[in-house]
């Protein structure tokens, strides 16, 4: 048996722990948004936070995503990524990534919090936005080849040539079914906002990271980019060695993207967590019962 | 040679005075450039690789003549580029520029467009990326003649600035006689988007790669309409713009 199939067996049996925050609380303008939340995802699962308007939701994910301006005040963020497959797992090439890229202890635990938005990328973390930036000028194409050969020399990796990256990226295209054309277009403008959450699941597919923190990915969808984007979540993070953390006021992503776990967080806090059905529940009597 | 110019006058409004005495004898007369009607002409003008870079130029454009110039400005103390065009019945003029500098250096791009006569166009477009203590400016002329009818006149004049200490000045200037003209023209000073930034390092570029690349988009399509393949001016400006990235 391959080496790397018995890594993907002992994860499927073992599920270490991916993520673990603990007691997290964060300010944004001072103002108290996260207030001693605490979650752990395991790798090889997908965990949905639902919650009402104003819970602390989107500032999780940004949290998680290092933006400036959300401030932390206590608590901790570990990560710890499964060994990235296109890592070379050679000592002295590792040797080479640093601290933050090889982790601090026996299971590679990294301080989320004390990375850098862009290191926390190449050790392997997605930031899915809820509302996807324009960058006139620059094109979808060279924006993503020089953000993935970016994580790519943090991690000591060989960087990707212009004929590899556009093989990469026209298969990742053609999974989510969007035409690769619209690759060449500048970052976002003039994109639709189906287009704009489809092309979030493209670089997803083209960044292949370990965890994904989807932010409201299924805001402004119809029922066909919804299914699109469902099939994308499944097919590229659906894997023993990732995990993705699923944030959405609606169930109706979940039907299509079947969740592990679901929590539901109010007033910056997870109040409640369950299986699948917990979501349904939540559909049909609403957050105010669900939550009390 | 006439007396070294002094910052009352307009044109030398924001110029690097000490820079420009220290090479006023030697600065040649203008050059001359003359387009024959219904000719066409291309330049690339590169900066010259001395830290003062002055490059004066005179053109004419004869009836239905067409002139399209590229020109990057960037040199490490003192650039500047002088340029008074005339155009004749129905000629074309087209100005692609960028001033890109850190450190204290002063970037200048100083023109006059003088429509003479009826129906010619000038179209000019002026790029500005300023780092740390770098001074940019676009001082534009428009003259257009009482004969200068359907005059068709237009300026775009845009600058990033990177650090707190850069400026940017941009100052279009319209002279008009007659009264059947298109004169548009339009300036903004601006810095990088803190939303975008954020967007590209949540994809993994570092912070001077993540501000390079935006910088490539705010020059993005100076260099679009060189006719050929000579791409030398956008390499040397992407160069530019990394260096006043780091």
């Amino acid at each position: 048996m391959p080496a790397s199939l018995m890594q993907r067996l002992k994860l499927l049996v073992e599920r270490p722990l991916m993520l673990r925050i603990e007691n997290l609380h964060a300010t944004v303008a001072d103002k108290p948004i996260l207030n001693g939340l605490t979650l752990t995802v395991p790798s090889g699962e997908i965990h949905a936070i639902m919650g009402p308007n104003g819970a602390g939701k989107s500032t999780l994910a940004y949290v998680l995503g290092g933006r400036p301006g959300y401030e932390v005040t206590e608590g901790s963020v570990t990560f710890s990524p499964t060994r990235h497959p296109r890592e070379s797992g050679d000592p002295a090439q590792t040797e080479k990534l640093g601290s933050r890229f090889r982790g601090n202890d026996e299971e590679g635990a990294l301080d989320l919090l004390a990375m850098e938005p862009h290191e926390r990328a190449a050790a392997g973390m997605f930031l899915g936005f809820q509302y996807p930036v324009e960058i006139p000028g620059v094109s979808y194409l060279q924006f993503l080849r020089e953000s993935l050969n970016s994580q790519r020399r943090s991690r000591g990796e060989a960087e990707l040539s212009g004929a590899e990256f556009i093989r990469l990226a026209k298969a990742q295209a053609a999974l989510l079914g969007m035409d690769a054309e619209m690759l060449k277009r500048p970052v976002n403008v003039g994109f639709s906002g189906g287009e704009k959450k489809r092309a979030e699941m493209v670089q997803m597919g083209i960044m292949d990271p370990r965890i994904a923190i989807l932010d409201e990915t299924d805001s402004g969808l119809d029922i066909d980019a919804l299914k699109a984007v469902g099939a994308g979540i499944n097919s590229i993070m659906r894997a023993p060695d990732k995990s993705v953390l699923l944030i959405t006021h609606y169930q109706r992503l979940l039907d299509y993207v079947v969740p592990d776990q679901v929590h539901v967080l109010s007033r910056g806090r997870i109040v409640r967590s369950g299986g699948p059905e917990l979501a349904h529940e939540l559909e049909r009597e609403g957050y105010q019962e669900a939550a009390a | 040679m006439t007396a070294l110019p002094t910052r009352k006058l307009e044109a030398y409004r924001y110029a690097d005075i000490d820079a420009l005495a220290s090479v006023w004898d030697e600065l040649a007369q203008p050059q001359r450039v003359e387009i024959a009607a219904q000719q066409r002409l291309q330049q690339i003008w590169l900066p010259s690789g001395h830290e003062i870079d002055i490059r004066r130029v005179e053109m004419v454009l004869e009836a239905g003549a067409a002139a399209r110039i590229f020109a990057l400005n960037n040199a490490a103390r003192y650039g500047r580029i002088e340029l008074d065009v005339t155009l004749h019945e129905g000629a074309d003029f087209a100005l692609f520029g960028a001033n890109i500098g850190g450190g204290d250096s002063t970037l200048e791009i100083v023109t006059t467009a003088r429509h003479i006569a009826p129906g010619a166009t000038s179209r000019q477009t002026i790029r500005s990326v300023l780092g740390d203590k770098a001074t940019g400016s676009f001082l534009g002329k428009i003259e257009v003649a009482r004969e200068g009818q359907q005059t068709d006149a237009e300026q775009s004049v845009k600058a990033m600035l990177l650090d707190r200490g850069a400026t940017a000045n941009a100052k279009p200037e319209l002279e008009i006689f007659a009264d059947d003209v298109k004169c548009a023209h339009g300036a903004t000073v601006g810095e990088l988007d803190k939303n975008q930034l954020y967007y590209a390092a949540a994809r993994g570029l570092d912070p001077v790669t993540a501000r390079a690349l935006l910088l490539e988009g705010f020059i993005a399509g100076l260099w679009d309409e060189i006719d050929g393949d000579d791409r030398g001016i956008a390499e040397l400006a992407r160069k530019a713009l990394r260096k006043v990235a780091a």
